[in-house]
């Protein structure tokens, strides 16, 4: 009981910083992948804005990123780092990478939420002289929000496993501590606190993010 | 009356789905004029091209050959930003309805509104007036889950018309509703046309629709337009064999086949089909001049219709008599009466 007093104030900094980490890297990526996702979607055959090149460009784009193990990409997105945000290593360099990863992995999510969406909603959009940039504002993300919100959700839990393994480059996080002083030093109290807060994290979105698919679907 | 959209020598093909296929011809060669005011319907089963027709009218679809002209406007031939102004003139409801479940009853009428810029209160005026209109003025804030198929059809022709356009496309707009409903949502097609002036184009299956509505009829097979007319025409002198069939659903025709030969072993003498039309003469006449002459008859199939306002009839009779005397009483019934016997 003691132990868990004393290490108490390291295990809430840390998880402070991962929440940071996740916030921020599911901001960029969330944005980045709504974006790219989008545009495969009004890109594809079909498509309101149909552009064959395009979509072939972007699926290469995320089907090359995607499969790639982060902790790989982490290391091998170190010289884009540098230029991006000034260094290869430490926390903002961690994001960075992260935000990379999520934004094709939610890119995919996304487009598949889209491709879900009735074509008659579209077409009676269009139907009524809305222009291909207003009908995405205003039918193809409203009608899906609901969908979107749950592969959000689904997003920022690997995002949460993401965060694990910035230690790697020197970032810090609730995952980091985790390796440094729970694995490295034995102790399995900093094993378990840290995973026992991963686990409570995760719940909490997850719920977070039911409420508000429920709500926005109304059901 | 003034042409008010015209087709001129139009095709629509879709290129083959997969490498090597074959090309697919949706629309071949269709030339149409459609009248201001008119309701116009286009007939034809499944696949016969006319949802892929009516795409290419309000330029869902680009024609691949061909002109189309809404009044003056070659819409056709424009694209982008100007295309996009002539299709707020241009109205059009669904199966399916294709409303938007992110909004409210209100919100989805008013969505027409917004693409053309209409300021929030005159929006807000014109929303209450339109739901007043289709009878759904105290459903403004529900969402269209919570309206039963042909409240969300109201909904849909309520969107259709809130840019007050002067053409409505109606595609297969009451194939999902039941009997009862499709009569509601025709009425109201019908007072669209009367009360708005709004020219209407409906495809459909149903004959019903077509009968109760159309002034006129285009018949659709494979992408080809086999016959026009107006309803009461097409429907009383069908010309091609695929408006025979379909004629054949709504006016209980000549008996055929399988019914042909259960009426022969039923009743014994020969079978003649009256066809008459409220331009002639009337059934009454052969029936009298067979009674005048003697012969007896037994009414054994048909009936008599009312297609667009107007009586048709066909009715098949057994008739019992010496042969010379039956042909006399049916030679020479006057005009507007034909008399046919089944062989």
């Amino acid at each position: 009981m003691s132990e868990i007093a004393g290490i108490l104030p390291d295990l809430l900094e840390q998880t402070g910083i991962m929440l940071w980490m996740v916030a921020l890297s599911l901001v960029l990526g969330g944005v980045g992948g709504l974006v790219i996702g989008t545009a495969l979607y009004v890109t594809r055959r079909g498509g309101i804005l149909q552009q064959g090149a395009l979509w072939w460009v972007l699926n290469v784009l995320v089907n090359t990123f995607r499969p790639i193990p982060f902790i790989i990409l982490l290391a091998a997105l170190q010289p884009i780092g540098r230029v991006v945000v000034g260094k290869g290593i430490g926390t903002e360099y961690a994001v960075f990478a992260i935000a990379i990863a999520a934004t094709f992995g939610i890119a995919r999510i996304v487009e598949q939420n889209l491709v879900a969406l009735p074509a008659g909603v579209v077409e009676a959009a269009r139907a009524t002289g809305a222009s291909p940039w207003r009908i995405i504002r205003t039918v193809i993300i409203p009608e899906t929000l609901g969908p979107l919100v749950l592969g959000f959700t689904f997003a920022v839990i690997a995002i949460v496993d993401m965060s694990a393994v910035a230690g790697l480059v020197g970032g810090e996080g609730l995952g980091n501590w985790a390796v440094t002083y729970g694995y490295r030093q034995f102790d399995e109290v900093v094993t378990w606190s840290a995973l026992i807060v991963v686990v409570i994290v995760v719940q909490l979105i997850q719920a977070l993010g039911n409420a508000l698919a429920r709500r926005i679907m109304r059901r | 009356m003034a042409q008010h959209i015209v087709l001129d020598r139009v095709s629509k093909r879709f290129p083959p789905a997969k490498r090597g296929g074959e090309e697919i011809v949706a629309v071949d060669d269709v030339s149409l004029a459609i009248e201001r005011g008119e309701v116009f319907g286009i007939i034809g089963y499944s696949g016969a091209g006319k949802s892929t027709l009516v795409r290419l009218i309000n330029q869902l679809e680009p024609v691949t050959s061909g002109s189309i002209a809404i009044g003056e406007v070659p819409i056709s031939e424009l694209r982008g930003r100007r295309l996009r102004e002539q299709q707020t003139g241009i109205g059009m409801i669904f199966q399916r309805f294709n409303l938007l479940t992110s909004r409210t009853v209100a919100g989805n009428v008013a969505y027409p509104l917004e693409v053309t810029g209409v300021a929030r209160a005159e929006r807000r005026r014109r929303v209450a007036e339109l739901l007043d209109f289709v009878g759904l003025a105290g459903r403004a804030d529900a969402y269209p889950e919570q309206l039963s198929g042909g409240q969300q059809q109201r909904v849909g022709i309520a969107r259709a018309l809130a840019a007050s356009p002067q053409i409505l496309l109606a595609d297969e707009a009451t194939s999902a509703l039941d009997p009862e409903t499709t009569g509601e949502v025709l009425d109201l097609l019908a007072r669209v046309n009367r009360e708005l002036g709004v020219t209407i184009v409906v495809i459909t299956h149903e004959m019903e629709v077509v009968t109760r509505i159309a002034d006129r009829v285009a018949v659709m097979e494979a992408g080809r337009v086999v016959e026009t007319g107006t309803t009461y025409d097409v429907f009383t002198r069908p010309q091609t064999a695929v408006a025979r069939r379909f004629v054949q659903t709504v006016v209980r025709a000549l008996p055929e086949g399988d019914d042909l030969a259960r009426l022969r072993a039923k009743h014994d003498g020969r079978l003649f089909t009256i066809s008459f039309t409220d331009e002639g003469v009337s059934e009454a006449r052969v029936f009298s001049a067979l009674a005048a002459a003697g012969v007896d008859f037994n009414l054994v199939h048909g009936g008599v219709d009312d297609i667009q306002g107007r009586v048709y009839g066909l009715l098949t009779i057994a008739v019992r008599g010496e042969a010379d005397a039956v042909d006399r009483a049916l030679d020479g019934i006057g005009e507007g009466v034909t008399v046919e016997e089944q062989r």
